[in-house]
């Protein structure tokens, strides 16, 4: 049987780089300033999706939403293998809390769809909310397995997963079509195929065609797109005109969480007490914990 | 809408039978919730044979309970039990909903909030009442969901001002668990539940769980490394300190991934949060998530070779210096001193 399979994956900001220049004096964070990572789990969801689909047979597609310059990231999924990818990517989509973002990028599968199997990393390390996934399963009225350790068997439309809890894991079995999310430990995402590099390198998005038309006056877009689409190196946009949403819940306006307010991290002033790293100096601190009554 | 009472529900996680701790810790937080808004504080119990465990609710301040008992609810299941909740919900309206940030939390609550088209926030290290003026717009009584964010690097204050149904998960132990000395005795209100087909989707085979060995949060003494320890092979020096000192070994979430120390031992807004008399913090730069677990240790000491290291502000002790030297000293000093 050949699964249709589909992968969301996310751009990121590496946010376990932040350095000074990152932060703002005003305590917000300078987006622009952060490099752009292939978010972590969702890689390793690509990576499972790879090896079910190198196991039972079948396409995998990767989706993300964005901004253009997220084709960046989907480049990354074609040298990693995936057949074809979608960007979404819309001004209007702009400023989406989970809510916002799952209701998009269901209307997007369900154009796109049916697929038989849905991948995603269990969370992007810029929230951290572990949502969207739960989500968008909701959305498109699928079953869900979070936490995804193992794909244990596929047969037909069976899936046998193991997954993890609270000090333990579960095996589950869940009829297609569903949607798992995968946890860091599932598998090791493969590095970049050299020939895949050298044969998508030059796959672009609409944007980034428009970009290159924009800069040089004998080509026109629609040209490009033919072209490139005829290489097999175009990689299909999504905007809000082409899917059936309404924009009251797309963007930060159908986003029902606000931010009221952020504050930098601004550490007070320091005094505590100090003591040398010498057998004197941790003798006097240990005297101290005894005064404490936690020693003694 | 205005006339109606404001409702505050936790939703109540449980395991063959057996309830979670972070769910009797919301409802001890979800009662301060209510009282600042003149409502009342629900549970929700879903399950098979929960009875004791719905008026045991009334211990942490439940004034009713909501009860959906039946043979196929037994274990916990995304479909029937999201079903179930979206619906009480979309029928009540509750003010506000409280889940664990557990595997069972994190799998549900997003599948209701979606349904339900609630805003929702996740691992909140602190909930508090407040009237909001968002975008010149007067909002009263509106739950402020705070939380760490971007690594760390700030604190962001998340609002859902125009939602009926506010939504939070928050970790173990973040809230403290407070036992009223005069139990209250819940309300039960049973719900009726009809399985349907598409409840079994998914189903589980087989489970196994074992207890965990790590018992951070009952630890008086935590020994935690960070990514600066530099080795899993150097963490070993800080089981021998916390072997000594009768205490656990926790570790930073950096450490955690760089596979120095077992998850369940993650300290911080992504894992345990704690109260230990003696925290130990070595090699450990600070940052905002890790604090947000354990800050409010009874005493920090800490131990970094940076003397820079946020850290530093908020320990009570500090020693500047390698804990490849400092540990092996402290352990010298102390067995001296107390054998």
């Amino acid at each position: 049987m050949a699964y249709k399979i589909l992968v969301m994956v996310k751009q990121v900001p590496d946010t376990a780089n932040i350095s000074g220049e990152v932060m703002k004096p005003d305590g917000t964070v300078n987006r622009g300033k952060l490099p752009a990572i292939f978010n972590p789990e969702d890689k390793v969801a690509l990576e499972l999706a790879l090896q079910t689909k190198e196991k039972y047979g079948g396409t995998v597609e990767a989706i993300t939403m964005g901004p253009p310059k997220a084709s960046e990231l989907l480049r990354e999924c074609l040298y990693m293998g995936a057949d074809k990818t979608y960007l979404i990517s819309d001004r209007k989509f702009a400023g989406a809390d989970t809510l916002a973002t799952s209701y998009v990028l269901a209307a997007a599968i369900e154009k796109l769809g049916p697929y038989d199997l849905i991948f995603a990393g269990r969370q992007a390390i810029d929230g951290d909310t572990a949502q969207v996934g739960p989500q968008t399963a909701e959305k498109i009225h699928l079953p869900q397995i979070t936490y995804t350790e193992k794909i244990i068997d596929l047969k037909k439309n069976k899936i046998t997963v193991q997954r993890k809890i609270d000090n333990g894991h579960e095996i589950l079995e869940g009829r297609l079509p569903l949607l798992l999310t995968v946890i860091k430990e599932a598998a090791i995402p493969r590095p970049f195929k050299a020939k895949r590099v050298m044969a998508f390198k030059n796959a672009h998005s609409l944007m980034e065609l428009e970009k290159i038309a924009e800069s040089n006056s004998l080509l026109y877009v629609d040209d490009l797109k033919e072209e490139y689409m005829a290489q097999n190196l175009f990689i299909p946009t999504i905007t809000k005109d082409d899917l059936d949403v309404e924009q009251a819940r797309c963007g930060l306006a159908g986003s029902p969480t606000k931010v009221h307010k952020v504050e930098s991290v601004i550490l007070g002033s320091s005094d505590h007490q100090k003591f040398d790293p010498t057998k004197e100096g941790l003798g006097r601190l240990i005297d101290k914990l005894m005064e404490d009554h936690i020693f003694g | 809408m205005s006339k109606k009472m404001h409702e505050v529900w936790v939703f109540i996680e449980q395991r063959a039978g057996k309830p979670a701790d972070v769910s009797f810790e919301l409802l001890s937080k979800g009662r301060k919730l209510a009282s600042e808004l003149n409502g009342i504080l629900k549970a929700v119990v879903i399950g098979h044979q929960m009875k004791k465990v719905a008026i045991e609710t009334g211990r942490f301040g439940a004034e009713e309970v909501l009860l959906i008992d039946h043979p196929t609810l037994k274990n916990y299941n995304t479909l029937p039990y999201a079903r179930i909740l979206s619906e009480l919900i979309d029928k009540h309206q509750p003010r506000i909903v409280l889940f664990g940030a557990t595997f069972i939390g994190r799998d549900l609550a997003p599948r209701v909030a979606s349904h339900t088209l609630s805003g929702m926030t996740a691992d909140c290290t602190d909930l508090q009442i407040s009237d909001v003026t968002y975008l010149r717009k007067d909002y009263s009584n509106i739950l402020l969901q705070i939380r760490p964010a971007f690594g760390g690097n700030i604190i962001a204050t998340i609002i859902t001002p125009e939602n009926p149904v506010q939504m939070a998960t928050v970790r173990e132990g973040v809230m403290e668990m407070v036992p009223l000395s005069k139990p209250i005795q819940p309300k039960i209100t049973e719900i009726p539940f009809k399985p349907e087909a598409d409840d079994q989707l998914v189903r589980i085979l087989e489970q196994y769980q074992e207890e965990s060995k790590v018992n951070l949060k009952n630890a008086s003494i935590i020994v935690s490394g960070g990514y600066g320890m530099g080795s899993k092979e150097n963490f070993q020096i800080l089981y021998e300190l916390a072997d000594i000192l009768g205490g656990e070994v926790g570790g930073s979430r950096a450490a955690v991934d760089a596979g120095f120390v077992d998850h369940a031992r993650q300290v911080g807004q992504t894992g345990v949060t704690v109260r230990p008399k003696l925290y130990i913090a070595v090699g450990i730069s600070g940052a905002i998530q890790h604090r947000a677990g354990m800050a409010e240790s009874n005493k920090i000491i800490a131990i970094n070779t940076d003397p820079e290291a946020p850290i530093f502000d908020i320990c009570h002790y500090g020693i500047v210096g390698d804990a490849m030297e400092v540990i092996p000293n402290f352990i010298d000093v102390y067995k001296h001193k107390l054998k």
